[in-house]
């Protein structure tokens, strides 16, 4: 169980891709103009990390070092496909939100970035256990990214008029501007917490 | 000890020129836009005016005191604070300067490091934030107070900038209302005349030189002529003279050398023709100068100079 969990753990804080790694921006900066869109995304991701991990540390042993790399991308892009299919069928709005950003996730730096790191030289528990932090985490930092970018640049917050109606959106923030500055600031908050503790 | 036994690393000889007093001056140099801008506009320009300059100063304190550093205001953020309400539409919603204030001070300035260390010009950035987050607000200009009769008694009237109504309706505004600032605009950049005498003032204290604004404005009339526009309407109107004096001018995020300022100078007015004529907005003096902040460290890398009878290392003759 704990050679299960730590490396759960890991991904969604000590080593969060987006936050320390720095690793999948180009997504999360431009999906995240929405929460709900945070969700569907970080899920599709989390989705396919999980089955090229363990696909990945499955053929381990039999994959030959000098090819790996395409090896691993016929496998991320077969659960890309899995997830592009099934999106486009029953969830077809956010199918056409997410729009290129879902084929993208075969070259998605986290995906390729774990199984090169992780499942390539660790076992299958812990390969799904990763896949799942990691997963995780980057849903998290999307989630929140976007609901910050949305409740400011539209007054809603999943859709809901949160803001009164008074309020003035602030149009920066759901334009990519807004999604530097907010990831600027979150990964600022994540240091100064590293740093104290 | 006497001071003048002073032991340290250069420089050894000191002068008044401090950021404090160059801050000072700077303040000194746009009292007569201020003032025009107060005329032009009347009350509402003032109220902007002041809650812009408090807010900032406010902002200031806040950072220091979460910083925890004690040293005193040097004045850059009243000079930012003035900047920015001179850059605004009199009639903007009171909130909008204490945001804008908030964004020059807390994220282009306070986050980067402080004075000396922002790579963009603060009241200039807190614009560019402002006219992409709230374009409505940021742009319903006034008609001058001093242009509307008694027969007409009517209080605020909108009209548009001269640049608006030359791309949209092709009409030109007569020189003397560009001139004296008779005209819609932002608070501080309606007056020529006024801002030509801080800018003289800036001159004769020896605060800014010529190798950035000259050039600048130079090239936007140049540029004009060659795309068939009338070069001095392009020159006074929008905010060009404000930009090129007091925004271009900026110590920390101009290059430093003789030939980087120049080219600092004319690449802001290629920009800037190109964004008036080409481009979506009406105005680019403020993007144009921030699009060649970031470009200052390259400038001034380009162009170090080179000392005299200096030759490349490994190729002697």
């Amino acid at each position: 169980m704990r050679k299960f969990l730590r490396p759960l753990i890991n991904g969604i804080l000590r080593e969060n891709p987006i936050l320390v790694l720095m690793i999948g921006l180009c997504p999360a900066l431009a999906v995240s103009s929405a929460a709900v869109n945070g969700i569907y995304m970080g899920l599709a991701a989390t989705f396919v990390l999980v089955g090229s991990n363990l696909i990945i540390s499955i053929i381990r042993r039999i994959v030959p070092d000098q090819i790996r790399i395409p090896i691993f991308i016929t496998v991320i892009a077969t659960f890309v496909t899995i997830v592009d299919m099934v999106m486009h069928a029953y969830a077809p709005d956010m199918y056409s939100i997410l729009g290129i950003f879902i084929p993208l996730i075969v070259v998605n730096c986290i995906i390729l970035g774990r199984a090169e790191a992780f499942a390539y030289h660790n076992g299958i528990i812990d390969s799904i256990g990763d896949g799942i932090g990691m997963g995780l985490g980057f849903t998290f930092i999307l989630v929140v990214l976007g609901g910050i970018r949305e409740l400011l640049g539209n007054g809603t917050l999943f859709g809901f008029q949160v803001m009164p109606i008074s309020y003035k959106p602030v149009l920066l923030m759901i334009l990519p501007p807004g999604a530097f500055l907010t990831i600027g600031f979150l990964q600022a908050i994540q240091r100064y917490r590293g740093g104290k503790s | 000890m006497d001071e003048r036994f002073y032991v340290s690393a250069p420089p050894h000889i000191k002068s008044r020129y401090d950021a404090r007093y160059i801050m000072h001056q700077v303040i000194i140099a746009l009292i007569p836009p201020t003032i025009a801008g107060i005329v032009i506009f009347g009350f509402r320009a003032l109220l902007v005016i002041l809650i812009s300059i408090l807010s900032s100063i406010l902002w200031q304190r806040m950072v220091l005191s979460v910083k925890g550093e004690k040293r005193p205001l040097d004045g850059s953020e009243i000079v930012t604070g003035l900047l920015l309400a001179l850059n605004l539409s009199p009639l903007v919603p009171w909130w909008i300067p204490v945001v804008g204030t908030f964004v020059a001070i807390v994220l282009a300035k306070e986050l980067f490091g402080g004075l000396g260390f922002n790579i963009f010009n603060p009241a200039l950035i807190a614009r560019a934030f402002l006219l992409v987050s709230w374009p409505m607000e940021m742009t319903t200009w006034m008609f001058p107070s001093i242009g509307v009769s008694q027969a007409t008694p009517l209080n605020g009237i909108t009209q548009a900038t001269p640049l608006t109504l030359l791309k949209l309706q092709h009409i030109y505004t007569p020189y003397i209302n560009l001139f004296l600032g008779n005209r819609g605009g932002c608070i501080g950049e309606t007056s020529v005349l006024a801002l030509l005498i801080g800018a003289g003032y800036l001159f004769f204290r020896g605060v800014i030189d010529w190798k950035i604004p000259i050039p600048y404005i130079f090239t936007v009339g140049v540029l004009s002529l060659v795309f068939k526009q009338n070069p001095l309407f392009h020159i006074m109107a929008g905010g060009l003279i404000l930009g090129a004096f007091f925004m271009a001018t900026d110590y920390t995020t101009t290059p430093i050398t003789k030939l980087g300022r120049i080219i600092f100078g004319i690449s802001c007015g290629v920009i800037t023709v190109l964004i008036r004529l080409f481009g979506g907005y009406p105005e680019g003096v403020s993007f144009s100068i921030l699009f060649m902040n970031a470009m200052t460290p390259l400038l001034d890398r380009w162009t170090i100079p080179k000392p005299f009878g200096y030759r490349p290392l490994g190729r002697n003759i």
